[in-house]
């Protein structure tokens, strides 16, 4: 097209240019985002990952509210260097539950895909409330207000019917099973952090946390290692 | 011909300017903090509400939406009722953009330190908070197409058109990414999952640098460069090329930030291979704007506005050069995840944005408020601190991001990591935090100089009659 039409065709004519300029800006999300809904190109499903537990989800809120992703990446990318450091770098199947993203963009601090069952309970508690205790020179914040506010179950069956409305696979009614579910988690927490005297309450946010971290990964690495002995 | 002068709306401009540089001090200076919190961890202050998490999203979003914001409606309402020769569409619409975007600040700032948040990166507010940014925004577009539909000229300005793309692409990214399902008042649910999610996202993301950081400012650069240089602009065929060229490619460059990720490659590759084609236009418009001084260059010597827009157009060269290279997948697969990204960011926040809104606002608050510019000494001193201080903080980032990309990926003659502490390689780069805050430091005392100087011209004596008045033709 030459100058001219563009002068004398579209520069006066407001919504043709309006028109022509939505088309342009939607051609490239459009190619882009639809093909992920699609079982050929989209990301892979991973069966072995199943959805968080709801306490796990309540420690996630936590990660949430606290900003974690502006330090930590969720993202172990496939190199030699990243996977020394890490373990198995990350598959888009098993990011399939997560409501919200935490993929990051920074690693102030480092990856925490594979941090799951890395360090013991006990490690976590001693690390959120005192960082430097555990990992000298580190420039991480306390967050020492975990080891006081509560978790709330009413907040996390709300927080699951959410999850099922969005269609991660629950059992119906969560208020029914969510409260037992979340009471057992936190005593295995609380039990293994009495072992080596270390005191919290079940509902502390802290065991929620705790519970979350120790969730991150742990699918995926079984499920990865397993196809890679077959 | 001189026409009759139209009755326009500066009163809404004005307003608008006084919010940009209350927000800009007020995102820098939060910006400041959390630049100290990384070098002396004690400045998180032991607190919920101060801890570099919570504190970090306050800073983007105060200097993306409450400084650049307010710095693009100024210039915008300013320039385009001069363009259409007509007062802006409805008074009310203007009073309300203007106060319901201060409003959504001021939420954000309580929301963001209360730990309220959606947890996506440049797009944190919660949902009632997003649903009240589509309704101002939805005003603004009526009053902004209501306003092209009375203009008393058939022509629309080439800064029209990259405002008219702002105000339709950003309405069609914050309404997806926005997509929730609430669960409370402060709590929701993104829509999309796990990694449909992050495309979405940094489609939104790089989008928002796209259209709300590039686009509108070169619709500002287009009007208020050549009004200061008293030149037209270079070229017309190149700003039809660029400007279709930048709004068609901008929108597939987000999955560069996604490369060696778990998204699948048909989608890393259309990012990269978009990133780089990205050059193109982004140098067209870069020289666009630098060859409107041809034959004014001796003025740049004398006159503050252009040393902003000169500075501020070749930092836009500079880090969108810089873009495309990061976009390379060999390139990013050190530079991810270090602060070689901050510094990229940095230099075409502080650099581009930050002094073509400075240029615009030199140029404009003499001309809004009637009076003469206070002091051209102190506004030389606020050049010569802010482009001092990006370079302190863009070397620094370089550095500290190279330096850190290096030492993660050093494996030794036994084939392992050589630094396989993580923190080893963070107390590696407490010098250049140093440099860093310094850096932001002397770019902030800049805008503290600006905003003293805008005070004492609004309550200075008011211009002879003529010497501004090209202004208002």
């Amino acid at each position: 097209m030459s100058e001219n039409t563009h002068r004398r065709l579209i520069e006066p004519n407001a919504r043709l240019f309006a028109i022509l300029s939505t088309v342009a800006v939607s051609i490239g999300g459009l190619v882009e985002i639809l093909p992920m809904y699609s079982s050929a190109v989209g990301p892979e499903h991973m069966e072995e990952v199943k959805p968080y537990s709801p306490l796990e989800l309540a420690g996630r809120d936590l990660y949430l509210r606290e900003g974690c992703y502006n330090c930590h990446s969720q993202m172990i990318r496939p190199s030699q260097a990243e996977t020394l450091r890490y373990g198995p770098w990350t598959r888009a199947g098993e990011y399939q539950w997560d409501h919200p993203f935490q993929l990051g963009s920074r690693r102030i601090g480092p990856d925490l895909q594979r941090v799951g069952g890395k360090y013991p309970d006990a490690w976590h508690f001693d690390h959120m409330k005192d960082p430097r205790a555990m990992t000298p020179g580190s420039i991480m914040p306390a967050y020492t207000w975990l080891y006081d506010s509560k978790v709330s179950t009413s907040d996390i069956v709300d927080t699951v019917n959410g999850m099922i409305t969005l269609g991660v696979p629950y059992d119906a009614n969560p208020e029914a099973w969510v409260p037992a579910q979340v009471g057992a988690q936190q005593k295995k927490i609380v039990d293994s952090l009495a072992l080596v005297k270390r005191t919290a309450a079940p509902d502390d946010e802290i065991i929620a946390l705790i519970a979350y971290l120790q969730r991150l990964g742990v699918d995926g690495k079984a499920a990865i290692t397993a196809r890679a002995a077959k | 011909m001189p026409e009759p002068r139209t009755d326009y709306d500066d009163a809404v401009v004005r307003k608008f300017i006084t919010a940009t540089v209350l927000w800009g001090a007020v995102g820098m200076l939060v910006g400041v903090i959390i630049a100290l919190q990384l070098a002396w961890f004690p400045a998180n202050l032991g607190l919920p509400w101060t801890s570099f998490g919570r504190l970090r999203p306050l800073h983007t979003n105060a200097v993306i939406f409450a400084f650049a914001g307010n710095a693009l409606f100024s210039g915008i309402y300013w320039s385009m009722q001069r363009l259409l020769k007509v007062r802006m569409f409805n008074d009310a619409l203007s009073n309300f953009h203007f106060w319901g975007w201060q409003a959504i600040i001021v939420s954000a700032a309580v929301s963001l330190p209360m730990g309220w948040t959606s947890g996506k990166e440049y797009a944190e507010l919660i949902w009632p908070i997003d649903l009240a940014i589509a309704v101002v925004w939805v005003a603004f577009a009526v009053n902004f197409f209501g306003t092209i539909a009375i203009r008393k000229v058939a022509h629309l300005y080439v800064s029209i058109w990259f405002y008219m793309s702002m105000v339709i692409t950003i309405t069609l990214l914050h309404v997806v990414n926005s997509l929730a399902v609430p669960v409370s008042l402060t709590k929701a649910y993104s829509v999309f999952p796990g990694i449909t999610d992050a495309l979405v996202q940094w489609w939104y993301g790089h989008n928002a640098v796209g259209f709300l950081l590039t686009t509108p400012f070169l619709g500002l650069m287009y009007y208020f460069m050549p009004r200061a240089a008293n030149k037209p602009v270079y070229s017309y065929r190149l700003s039809i090329i660029h400007f279709w060229g930048l709004v068609f490619l901008y929108i597939w460059a987000g999955p560069h930030h996604l490369l060696y990720s778990a998204l699948p490659d048909w989608a890393q590759t259309l990012g990269m291979v978009f990133s780089l084609m990205l050059l193109a236009p982004s140098w067209g418009g870069m020289l666009n704007g630098l060859l409107t001084l041809r034959g004014a260059w001796d003025r740049v010597r004398t006159d503050v506005v252009l040393k902003f827009f000169v500075v501020g157009i070749t930092f836009y060269g500079m880090s969108t050069f810089e873009g495309p290279m990061m976009s390379i997948r060999a390139v990013n697969s050190l530079s991810h995840y270090t602060d070689w990204t901050i510094g990229h960011v940095h230099s075409g926040a502080l650099g581009w944005v930050g002094f073509c809104t400075f240029g615009m606002l030199y140029w404009l608050v003499p001309r809004a408020w009637k009076k003469p510019l206070y002091s051209d000494t102190l506004a030389t001193a606020h050049f010569w601190l802010g482009t001092i201080g990006i370079v302190l903080y863009v070397v620094a980032m370089w550095v500290s991001g190279i330096t850190q990309g290096l030492m993660w990926r050093d494996i030794n003659e036994s084939g392992l990591l050589e630094y396989p502490n993580f923190v080893d390689t963070v107390t590696r780069l407490m010098p250049f935090y140093w440099i860093r805050l310094f850096g932001g430091l002397g770019y902030l005392v800049g805008v503290l100089l600006m905003a003293f100087n805008f005070i004492k011209t609004a309550n200075g004596e008011t211009a002879a009659a003529g010497s501004l008045e090209a202004a208002n033709v």
